[in-house]
């Protein structure tokens, strides 16, 4: 009890702290770039309103939403008022589990993987809930709604990921694991250096992804319901922190199934009236997109940058054609690999295998979960094309360049269809949905990282495995509010910089740095720990180099380069104007910006003045390199006892036969 | 915890165990790699080949659209089998080699 007393006042401490934190860099905000910790920092790029129009609108829409531009008629307005009632209730009933799952932690097993208790089914709700971030439901929906096909073929990865995950590495995980990375790649290897460069990956993987989201998180709760971003990031970093302290892993699991839940309804609800529209006839739908005078104009605007002339029918059947988007085929085969191989080396989806008692549970639940995410995403498309017709991309543009407000905006107008109060109501309900969304997945990303550093480097490394149930547990807690209020800061200085990167780097280390030592671990007879720490190092360090020089990166003198031609672009309309007309009030604004954004000068964080690789995704390269150097780690340093033990491995995985109990009492 | 021991080299050299590997093997690496085929038909397909993804099927909708479609279909479809053939004949093998060794 005294411990649980320590900690409300720690957490208590923070709230405080992190307000003075907010308040002190509200006064300097030209301080916060420099407070940035470490992982920040190095991807730190000025923000991404300085690149190019659609260079940003790229950007953001794959991660973070990015703030609305101020233009008053297209507002999405919420009721404060519902809207905070609904996340009160979220609140609620989520510190209603936490304190129930409290009461069931009582050692390390409880913590890291909810004694094992976790069944199938609701193991495969709370991955779906670990893994659909804010920028899924979103960011793809917003994708489809202004480039149409290209943001349908984007979704598809994500899920085709989930076969690497159920075919190689769910069910051997659950076999051969125990609570980490680590102690996969730790069994037949030299424990102590092999866990302390897997909680390396582990912590370098969760921040970065946790930094995009926390990043998101506070810009859309500024947007949604004008909460200051510092508080926004202090509030859900506070609930975050309370929910991984307390409540560990069942907490965390019991918050991702009912943000998966609430995620669901929410999707078919509008999926429904989206469809009762267009009279429940999916051809029908279809000949509704071609036909929309908004969508036919949006196109033509959108291939005329290409030099493309289209209009009418053509140009709303293009909509449904690749290349609106995704214009560098290279680039997308390598977003694919990351996705492919990415997922399945995310130490957060990792963990949640340790959480069901068997193998069996393990791939019940994959299935599942596909299940899950493969519908959301069929429903997505419905979502985007159903914001296209009823909100038109002009308007959903104007709101938010990214189109990340989408199907915000679509819940209104589909509630207020109805009547003007539903609008408001099942607006307030999506709000409440991200809102929950953002909570679940960075408590998984925390207690992710904190399970590296608790049970690898401070159990198994410090501790030489000597810590009884009590001390482990405690040690769990401590490093989990460490964590916590690390990304609370990170999330504050990092409020001004460009982190969409930050998703794709997340990916790219997961993809080339974890995944090739897991599955060489786990299938390769000669792997041992020169392997396992050559793969780490080389598939995380090329990652991060090479996103360092790619596009991702904010190039002063690119950006300069850029605006000049829109600069001569509006100037020779404006000559070729008759005399007395001026330009319109939307071009004069741009051509003032591109005027400003001309003088850039400067080079990128790493001294660039353009990008050394030109593919915003890494993978390509830094896979197969991950692999490489693994196995000429291992050939290079052949152990005996490594190979030896080999037939433990594999029969270990294969069967279960001798599995760690995760109820070892 | 006391870990009871296994001749674990003795349980890899057993026919059951073997048996096993050879049919998880085939079928696992199998079906990855085909799903992984089919998958980046998408990407590669959508950059090289635009003319058969713009063939419209039904009404408007084209090749493209039931093609990244189908993706879904296909990989629950892999799921599924999977499960199927994992619940009938890995776990079968693997709790007869279980009940062999009488663990």
């Amino acid at each position: 009890m005294t411990m649980k007393k320590i900690f409300i006042a720690a957490t208590l401490a923070l709230s405080i702290a992190g307000a003075a934190f907010a308040e002190e860099s509200a006064k300097a905000p030209a301080a916060a770039p420099a407070a940035a910790a470490a992982p920040a920092a190095q991807g730190a790029a000025p923000a991404a309103t300085a690149a190019a129009p659609g260079a940003a609108a790229q950007k953001s829409a794959v991660a973070a939403p990015a703030p609305a531009p101020a233009e008053k008629k297209h507002e999405l307005k919420t009721n404060r008022t519902i809207t905070i009632g609904l996340f009160a209730v979220i609140i609620a009933i989520t510190m209603g589990v936490v304190v129930w799952a409290a009461k069931q932690t009582k050692t390390a097993a409880d913590f890291y993987a909810a004694g094992g208790g976790i069944t199938g089914t609701q193991n495969g709700w709370a991955i779906a809930g670990d893994y659909m971030s804010a920028a899924s439901f979103l960011g793809i929906s917003g994708l489809i709604s202004l480039y149409g096909y290209d943001g349908f073929m984007y979704s598809v990865g994500w899920l085709v990921a989930y076969i690497t995950v159920l075919l190689i590495v769910a069910e051997p995980c659950r076999n051969a694991g125990k609570y980490t990375l680590g102690d996969i790649l730790s069994f037949r290897t030299s424990p102590k250096p092999v866990r302390a460069f897997a909680a390396i990956s582990t912590v370098a993987v969760s921040t970065f992804y946790l930094t995009a989201q926390m990043v998101g998180a506070g810009k859309l709760m500024a947007l949604l319901v004008g909460i200051p971003y510092k508080m926004s990031i202090i509030g859900v970093g506070i609930l975050m922190v309370g929910y991984v302290v307390f409540g560990g892993m069942t907490a965390t699991t019991w918050v991702q199934i009912i943000k998966a839940g609430l995620l669901m309804s929410g999707a078919i609800l509008l999926s429904i009236l989206v469809m009762a529209k267009a009279g429940f006839n999916p051809v029908g739908f279809f000949d509704i997109i071609v036909n929309n005078p908004n969508i036919q104009d949006h196109v033509s605007k959108l291939v005329l940058k290409d030099g493309v002339i289209l209009s009418g029918i053509d140009a709303g059947q293009r909509f449904l054609e690749p290349g609106l988007y995704m214009k560098n085929p290279l680039d997308q085969i390598s977003l694919g690999m990351a996705l492919v191989f990415g997922t399945a080396g995310m130490p957060h989806i990792l963990m949640r295998f340790f959480t069901v008692p068997t193998a069996q549970a393990a791939r019940k639940s994959v299935i599942i979960a596909m299940f899950i995410i493969g519908g959301f995403y069929v429903l997505t498309t419905l979502l985007g094309f159903g914001a296209a017709i009823n909100i038109t991309p002009q308007a959903i543009t104007a709101v938010d360049a990214g189109g990340n407000m989408a199907t915000l905006m679509l819940a209104q107008v589909m509630g207020a269809d109805i009547a003007p109060i539903i609008g408001d109501l099942f607006l307030a309900f999506l709000c409440a949905v991200a809102f929950a969304t953002i909570l679940a997945v960075v408590s998984g990303l925390v207690l992710a990282a904190s399970a590296a550093i608790a049970h690898d480097i401070y159990v198994n490394v410090i501790k030489d495995g000597h810590a009884d149930q009590h001390e482990q547990v405690f040690a769990a807690r401590v490093t989990s509010f460490v964590v916590g209020a690390c990304g609370i800061m990170i999330g504050i200085a990092a409020e001004k910089q460009n982190v969409a990167h930050l998703v794709a780097l997340a990916f790219a280390v997961a993809s080339s740095g974890n995944l090739p030592v897991v599955v060489l671990s786990l299938f390769w007879r000669k792997f041992n720990t020169a392997g396992v720490i050559s793969g780490l190092v080389v598939g995380t360090v090329c990652s991060i180099a090479l996103v360092l020089v790619s596009p991702n990166m904010t190039y002063p003198k690119v950006v300069a380069g850029g605006a000049k031609k829109v600069v001569a672009a509006l100037e020779k309309k404006q000559a070729a104007l008759p005399a007395g007309a001026t330009l319109t009030e939307k071009d004069t604004k741009a051509l003032a910006k591109a005027r400003v954004d001309a003088q850039q000068d400067g080079t990128s964080l790493v001294g660039l003045d353009k990008p050394l690789f030109t593919l915003k995704n890494p993978g390509i390269v830094s896979i197969p390199l991950g692999f490489l150097a693994a196995i000429i780690g291992a050939l290079a340093f052949p152990s005996r006892r490594s190979e030896e033990m080999f037939d433990e491995v594999y029969v270990r995985q294969n069967t279960g036969i001798g599995m760690a109990k995760a109820v070892d009492h | 915890m006391a870990e009871k021991k296994y001749d674990w080299a003795a349980i890899a050299k057993n026919p059951k165990f073997v048996e096993l590997h050879h049919k998880k093997t085939a079928f696992l690496f199998g079906w990855w790699i085909f799903s992984c085929v089919y998958y980046f038909l998408l990407p590669l397909g959508a950059a090289y080949t635009p003319g058969i993804f713009k063939v419209k099927i039904i009404g408007v909708i084209n090749f493209g659209y039931m093609f990244a479609l189908s993706q879904f279909f296909v990989s629950w479809g892999i799921a599924l089998y999977y499960s199927h053939v994992a619940n009938k004949d890995f776990d079968r093998l693997t709790r007869e080699l279980i009940d062999e060794l009488h663990l």
